[in-house]
């Protein structure tokens, strides 16, 4: 048995007052009130759907999936206890990380929704706003708080911008989804360029902290990256500016053709410049009004929820030797932390052969357990499908890989070829059009052998099994999309994407490959890199260097002869 | 058939709607957009409460000063989820300073009439089994917001400060 038994400890994160206890209790009332009422008949499914959305429940190919928020990534030990006990009780025993760093549930029953959502009540948290067209959960880089190239911890902002867009009145009922990440390092581990809206902490000349503003970002089957709105907005206004660009997004949005209504289509309408005339004017009456201004006492009074743990000190920053297993996978897993003698930890959900992103309830207690002993009781989710320890002390680092080995979790792959990104598919999508998740598990087979994918180095696989780019192929160095041609799944290559701070959309290829012909063609093209590199490139260096041809020409190769 | 619930009541409703090109009635009317613009001075001439009625993807301001000649401004929803409306009445109430009746009209739901109330819809144009108990039913849903909108409801933000 791997359980045992730890004292749970509560991390330095954002903790409900009153006021949020009683918001999301009326709101679970609100929601059963109208599960009820679907199921009476009163509402219809057209009715329900828009509203079951608003609380994250899908109706999907087999039964429905709930997705539970996990807002800017954060989870106590306390949380991830429970959503394992929820995956035992009502679900297959499993959960899925997902890319929006949620976890979803996808075998729920209808009736029991109303339950489920008063346990997540219990830990702090909710459903609300997890789909449909509406702010989503905010997300942020995963490192916050824990690295050292960080302005500020990203979190408490991240917190406002949660409370001030649930269940905002103006935009619940927005011409699509929208979605919002926050970063405060010039490293963009949270993929802002490619949000509906983004914000990145900065500092401007004079030293000051304020807030460049990016919006238009977005995924789908017409990708784009942001453009900046603004490159600095004055604190107090944060929120006034967001309220201003959700606004003429939601006047001026077209209504009339659901692949057409992301904001990034309007953006790339009537033009960024026009855009930011727009919001700016909608932005200084806001400012006017003075109703949204964030006064800084509130953001002192968010931020000392998310004060850092106490770290202790004179301890060893030098990291510990104990097996080659445990440095192959500290090179990769393990990264720089801001204080002496600790370290951030990446467990990775992505051992070769598994589903990306999953954990079962077993596994979750686990990693509860070493939240506790190891990490001030504290986990992250990334929108990579994995997990992150945020504060361990390095000495501990061999007694946390022992564990995950049990766990099957210790795949020293964090960044390479087989940390794959793959959404749910045709396995459980109704809107998929291929399968995703035996194709990822294929190529990380593949290259299973350590020593290969750490020569490979960084390189970004992502897996969609559909146009709506859920697993971010148009952001992978390597990118997959599933097609289905006349009842056959087909997956065409799409390179040199990125979703970090020198984002870009990635190119398809050409014609797609069969469901068997796929991970060789990805070796192909890999094979092309480890030949054609120069010293200090990455595959995505690489590639746009040499441009599509050499890797085209290899990638169709084998299927041509 | 349809009924009216303003002020937390049911009302009558005093507006007669017209067509596009049906003759004017005595007395109070609800035109459209395209008719009061064809008909602006003989519909300020009459000296009898006019309202005008909105479609979605009609932006209120252009109505410009002529704002203030109305009584009632009816914003439509031909689909509960086309939520311009919402941005409508909060730029009606906000910027430009409409005191007269927000009327919602078309396809909405139950779960939208607190949305509405809060960005500052006052009337309600609602089905036959649409009673006051839901209606204020509605409205009780959610004690509290996160975000200042046209109600002036007091925001949680400003709960926890004591103000």
């Amino acid at each position: 048995m791997l359980k045992t038994l730890v004292k749970p400890v509560a991390p330095n994160m954002y903790r409900y007052d009153e006021f949020d206890a009683q918001f999301v209790s009326e709101r679970v009332n609100q929601f059963a009130g109208q599960v009820a009422r679907r199921l009476s008949g009163e509402l219809t499914e057209d009715q329900f759907k828009p509203l079951r959305l608003m609380n994250g429940l899908y109706l999907q190919l087999h039964a429905y999936m709930l997705r539970i928020a996990v807002p800017y990534g954060t989870l106590s030990s306390k949380q991830m206890r429970k959503l394992a006990h929820i995956a035992r009780t009502y679900d297959k025993n499993f959960g899925h990380f997902t890319t929006r760093t949620n976890l979803q549930f996808n075998w729920i029953k209808l009736v029991d929704v109303p339950a489920i959502l008063r346990e997540l009540a219990d830990v702090e948290m909710h459903c609300i706003q997890t789909s449909g067209n509406c702010v989503r959960n905010v997300t942020a880089d995963q490192f916050a708080g824990a690295t050292d190239e960080e302005i500020e911890d990203p979190r408490p902002l991240a917190e406002i911008i949660r409370q001030w867009s649930s269940l905002h009145p103006e935009f619940v009922f927005l011409a699509r989804k929208f979605k919002i990440a926050v970063g405060a390092t010039e490293k963009d581990r949270a993929a802002l360029q490619w949000h509906d809206m983004a914000v990145q902490i900065v500092k401007n000349a004079q030293g000051r902290v304020g807030y460049k503003v990016m919006a238009g970002g977005g995924m789908g089957r017409t990708p784009y990256v942001a453009h900046v709105m603004h490159e600095f907005v004055e604190r107090e206004d944060i929120l006034a500016y967001l309220e201003a660009v959700l606004r003429v997004y939601n006047q001026d949005s077209r209504r009339d053709n659901i692949h057409k209504q992301r904001i990034k289509i309007l953006i790339n309408t009537i033009g960024p410049e026009e855009m930011r005339r727009r919001v700016a004017r909608e932005f200084e009456e806001l400012k006017r009004m003075g109703t949204l201004q964030l006064p800084q006492d509130e953001l002192d009074r968010i931020t000392a929820y998310f004060a850092p743990p106490k770290f202790e000190t004179g301890l060893s920053d030098v990291l510990p030797d104990a097996g080659p297993d445990f440095a192959n996978w500290a090179k990769t897993n393990v990264h720089k932390h801001r204080a002496p003698g600790y370290a951030i930890a990446t467990i990775t959900l992505k051992t070769p052969g598994q589903v990306p992103g999953d954990a079962t309830a077993e596994q979750m207690d686990v990693i509860a357990d070493l939240m506790d002993q190891f990490s001030v009781g504290e986990v992250r989710v990334t929108h990579e499908q994995n997990l992150v320890l945020p504060h361990v002390r390095k000495q501990d680092l061999p007694a946390i890989h022992a564990k995950l080995k049990e766990l099957d979790f210790a795949s020293p792959n964090a960044g390479l070829i087989t940390d794959i990104i793959a959404c749910p598919g045709l396995d459980y999508c109704d809107l998929a059009n291929a399968r995703s998740i035996p194709i990822a598990q294929s190529i990380a087979k593949k290259f299973e052998d350590l020593d290969r994918q750490h020569e490979i180095g960084e390189l970004k696989i992502k897996i969609s099994g559909c146009i709506n780019a859920c697993g971010h192929h148009h952001a992978g160095h390597i990118g997959i999309l599933g097609v289905d041609k006349k009842g056959v799944e087909f997956y065409q290559l799409v390179l040199g994407g990125s979703g970090a701070e020198d984002a870009s959309i990635g190119e398809i290829m050409g014609p797609g490959f069969g469901e068997h012909e796929i991970a060789d063609a990805v070796e192909r093209v890999v094979n092309v890199y480890l030949k054609a590199r120069q010293p200090g490139e990455r595959f995505l260096d690489t590639y746009r260097r040499l441009g599509m041809a050499p890797f085209k020409d290899a990638a169709y190769e084998k299927v041509a002869a | 058939m349809t009924k009216l619930i303003k002020s937390g009541a049911y009302a009558q409703d005093v507006f007669a709607p017209v067509a596009d090109d049906a003759a004017l009635p005595e007395g109070a009317v609800l035109v459209s957009l395209a008719r009061f613009q064809k008909e602006r001075e003989a519909l300020l001439g009459r000296n009898t409460p006019i309202g005008i009625k909105l479609q979605s993807s009609e932006n209120p301001e252009v109505l410009g000063a002529d704002v203030n000649h109305f009584s009632l401004i009816a914003l439509e929803f031909p689909k509960f989820r086309d939520g311009r409306a919402f941005s409508w009445a909060r730029i009606l109430r906000t910027r430009l300073g409409f005191t007269g009746e927000i009327r919602a009209v078309g396809d909405f739901l139950y779960d939208q009439v607190n949305y509405q109330h809060r960005v500052g819809f006052d009337a309600w144009e609602v089905p036959d089994h649409f009673t006051i108990e839901m209606f204020n039913r509605a409205l009780s849903e959610m004690t509290n917001v996160y975000q200042p909108s046209s109600d002036g409801k007091k925001t949680i933000r400003e709960l926890r400060a004591g103000k």
